[in-house]
């Protein structure tokens, strides 16, 4: 057991945070949230000459050899600047199903360009039935020759109105709900038949509603007949990443909370000296601390080989994140007053992309029942 | 960073676990199964077999008749101990004065009473809490006064866990009333047997007698049972306070109770179905299971810091696993005695003494869960009140 960072990962830390440092204060991120695309391209392109959008990659395959550490790492980096750009999109997402279920060839084709900043990937799952569950997909996958031609809609598609490329869950048989029959399927984000309608969601990122029409993909990733497995380890691998990123922005609301407490004087005293509101704060930090380790836990058990086993733990992951967030997301609100009510601060920015985090892939509340309907962590006696 | 046990470590684990199948008699396990405290004996008779093996004190250096174990190592240790159940080496002699006197005392002291504490030929106690004492320890009262080669001690200390057992006691006494009130305390060791103690028992809300008053009426004690320096015993206080918290997470044990919470709620009927179909129940110990989770991780990571510092101050994040140790150990005793319905509520026989109330009705998962239930509301007070945790973190850790 070491908790030490190797010299390699100190560094990838501390650089993120100097750029980030430099590039994303708040007012800067205000200007990239105004402009067109919703995040900076500038940023994207320092992201890439960093490595980390090659992160997850096998060196020789043009990428930067990094693990769930480094991920969690860089995610964490990202939740303390609230960063906007589709690195969850492209390098977790795109990266882990381009890991686990695409070819050699394609692969190698598809990762230089993603490590250099020049292709952009997100994933089309949720539809307007399915809320958390991976298998309710309605898309069909229609054989056709040697490929797949796919119909359907998908919502909440983060970054899928600037991703050149679309993962895409579809039907290739069963029913709505089967778990059965799900493939997954690499369509170009331009191809004839794909309707885009882009979108901000509350938390300032970029989504998009996706119409497929007749649309002819380009690539099967992992097996056709049963990509479930498949969409549960990349899922699973994003959770690791959101849990980072929610450590990191809770972190930021917790400090800015604590600073504000020992500079906002009423009662002719700071605040911070009233013992209801240390005890909360205390509180927060204990939220905080739990989420902590359940993030770094998360970069372990994502590993597991289990697949059962490792849905498992990612889900108590989900919980304690998403309980924690929400804790120390609404007492950060709280605890300023007003202030914190208002647009222009960033503290009530940290508290929205908690909540979205929170959801993504489903809720807290979501992830006690699926693991309580699993057995839980620990077997009866 | 790598958050895996090594391959030793996993040994490690395999060779307590093996120990305590072997060595436990069956009977302590299944009095400690059942959610009660094991007897003296029981404890004294596996404190004897740990100390044959070299295992009595896990958190001891070597020299001092600790096995010489990491930080790692010990936490598995003791998370078997627990999770077994197994009785822990008893604290107020491995975690409790035994440290302080390997930190503070004197070469004669270590070696008159440390390998006494190892096979517990002595069983310690803790005197600090006093009436007008608890949160506020440091405003205690009992009066040592010096008169030539011993102290004359005068008070009363209270809550003092399992006095009716003890050979001796640890005191936190007031040597210099002028001095502010940190400065002017003392760490002695006294002999129970002393002439001028009375215990006086405290039966606590289930019935049960842990805690006792002992009461100090010009009572003798040699100088050379003085702990460090006159005056300076809250340094062995806080210190000995530190490593206190340290163990409270608990995390085996709180393990151990949510298996046994999930075989009573297979047994418990609720609404004609075990009341573990029942998704409600179900989700609330799914929400203790991953707190604890979380919290074992934290563990974790204290040991992983505490291992790589210096100087010997207590780790301000120790206060975490105190709230967070005893929330969940109060959250699992709670659900116990809700799985077991209204068997919860025969009135159960803490101490073993027969008052002719019939126990026997209720089956024997059920039996004196109420009472653990009820028991356990002093985790979040004693060791430091959660409030007082609280207060810590503010200042320590917030600098507010």
């Amino acid at each position: 057991m070491d908790f030490d960072l190797s010299e390699e990962q100190r560094l990838l830390q501390d650089s993120l945070a100097k750029l980030l440092a430099d590039k994303y204060g708040f007012e800067q991120r205000k200007a990239y949230l105004k402009s067109k695309a919703g995040w900076s391209t500038e940023v994207w392109g320092q992201f890439a000459e960093l490595g980390l959008l090659g992160l997850p990659f096998a060196e020789d395959e043009g990428g930067f050899g990094g693990g769930a550490v480094e991920t969690m790492l860089v995610a964490e980096q990202l939740g303390r600047a609230i960063a906007l750009e589709p690195w969850l999109t492209t390098v977790v997402i795109g990266g882990s199903f381009l890991r686990n279920g695409a070819s050699a060839e394609l692969r190698g084709e598809l990762v230089p360009k993603i490590a250099a900043g020049e292709l952009k990937l997100a994933f089309a799952q949720v539809e307007r039935q399915s809320r958390y569950d991976l298998f309710d997909v309605l898309t069909s996958a229609r054989k056709d020759g040697s490929g797949y031609v796919l119909n359907g809609r998908k919502g909440y598609v983060v970054h899928g109105d600037s991703a050149e490329k679309l993962i895409v869950t579809a039907r290739t048989a069963g029913g709505q709900r089967d778990l059965k029959g799900i493939g997954v399927f690499l369509v170009d984000a331009n191809a004839p038949g794909v309707q885009r309608r882009g979108y901000r969601t509350v938390d300032g990122q970029r989504a998009a509603e996706i119409e497929l029409s007749d649309v002819r993909a380009e690539a099967v990733l992992g097996n056709p007949e049963n990509g479930l497995p498949l969409v549960d380890q990349v899922v699973d691998e994003a959770i690791a990443a959101l849990a980072g990123e929610a450590v990191g922005a809770m972190q930021v609301a917790h400090d800015m909370t604590v600073d504000y407490m020992k500079t906002r004087q009423q009662f002719g005293r700071p605040i911070g000296s009233f013992q209801a509101l240390q005890h909360r704060a205390a509180d927060m930090l204990v939220a905080l601390e739990q989420a902590r380790s359940m993030s770094l836990f998360a970069a372990m058990a994502v590993a597991e080989r289990d697949p059962a086993e490792r849905r498992k733990s990612m889900a108590a992951v989900k919980v304690q994140i998403g309980r924690s967030a929400r804790f120390v997301g609404q007492q950060s609100i709280q605890l300023h007053g007003g202030i914190a009510m208002t647009i222009e601060y960033a503290c009530g920015h940290y508290f929205k992309r908690l909540t979205v985090n929170d959801a993504m892939f489903g809720d807290a509340d979501h992830y006690v029942r699926y693991l309580s309907d699993t057995g839980g962590l620990v077997q009866a006696a | 960073m790598d958050l895996r046990f090594t391959e030793e470590e996993i040994a490690f684990r395999r060779e307590v676990r093996d120990f305590i199948a072997r060595e436990l008699p069956a009977a302590t396990r299944e009095r400690m199964i059942a959610g009660k405290s094991p007897t003296k004996e029981m404890v004294v008779e596996w404190q004897r077999k740990l100390n044959a093996r070299g295992w009595a004190a896990p958190e001891w250096p070597k020299e001092a008749g600790g096995p010489g174990w990491s930080l790692a190592q010990r936490y598995i240790f003791r998370e078997e101990l627990q999770q077994a159940p197994a009785p822990s080496p008893l604290g107020f002699n491995i975690n409790m004065c035994g440290p302080v006197i390997i930190e503070f005392g004197t070469e004669a002291q270590k070696q008159r009473f440390l390998p006494r504490m190892l096979n517990l030929d002595d069983w310690w106690c803790q005197g600090f809490s006093e009436p007008g004492a608890g949160s506020d320890l440091a405003s205690l009262k009992t009066r040592a006064v010096r008169e030539g080669d011993h102290y004359v001690v005068n008070g009363q200390k209270t809550w003092t866990t399992l006095a009716q057992h003890a050979d001796w006691i640890f005191l936190l006494v007031r040597t210099d009333p002028t001095a502010k009130k940190q400065e002017g305390i003392s760490f002695l060791l006294v002999d129970m047997k002393t002439p001028g103690i009375t215990v006086r028992p405290i039966i606590t809300i289930e019935g049960g007698h842990e805690v006792n008053e002992v009461f100090f009426d010009d009572v003798k004690v040699p100088v050379e049972n003085l702990v460090g320096e006159e005056n300076r015993g809250w340094d062995c206080a806080k210190f000995l306070l530190g490593n206190e918290r340290f163990g409270q997470a608990r995390v085996g044990a709180s393990r151990e109770r949510i298996r046994r919470l999930k075989v009573i709620a297979q047994e418990s009927m609720d609404g004609g179905r075990p009341l573990m179909e029942d998704p409600d129940f179900r989700r609330k110990v799914t929400e203790i299971e991953v707190e604890l989770k979380a919290l074992e991780m934290t563990v974790m990571r204290v040991i992983a810091t505490e291992t790589k510092r210096k100087d010997k101050k207590p780790d301000p994040a120790t206060s975490v696993l105190k709230i967070k140790g005893t929330e969940i150990q109060q959250m699992c005793a709670e659900l116990l005695m809700k799985a077991a319905g209204p068997y919860a509520w025969v009135d159960g026989d803490p101490e073993g003494e027969d008052d002719g109330n019939e126990v026997d009705v209720a089956p024997d998962w059920a039996l004196g869960l109420a009472g653990i239930y009820f028991n356990w509301r002093k985790q979040s007070i004693y060791g430091g009140s959660n409030e007082i945790q609280r207060n810590i973190m503010a200042k320590a850790f917030l600098g507010l």
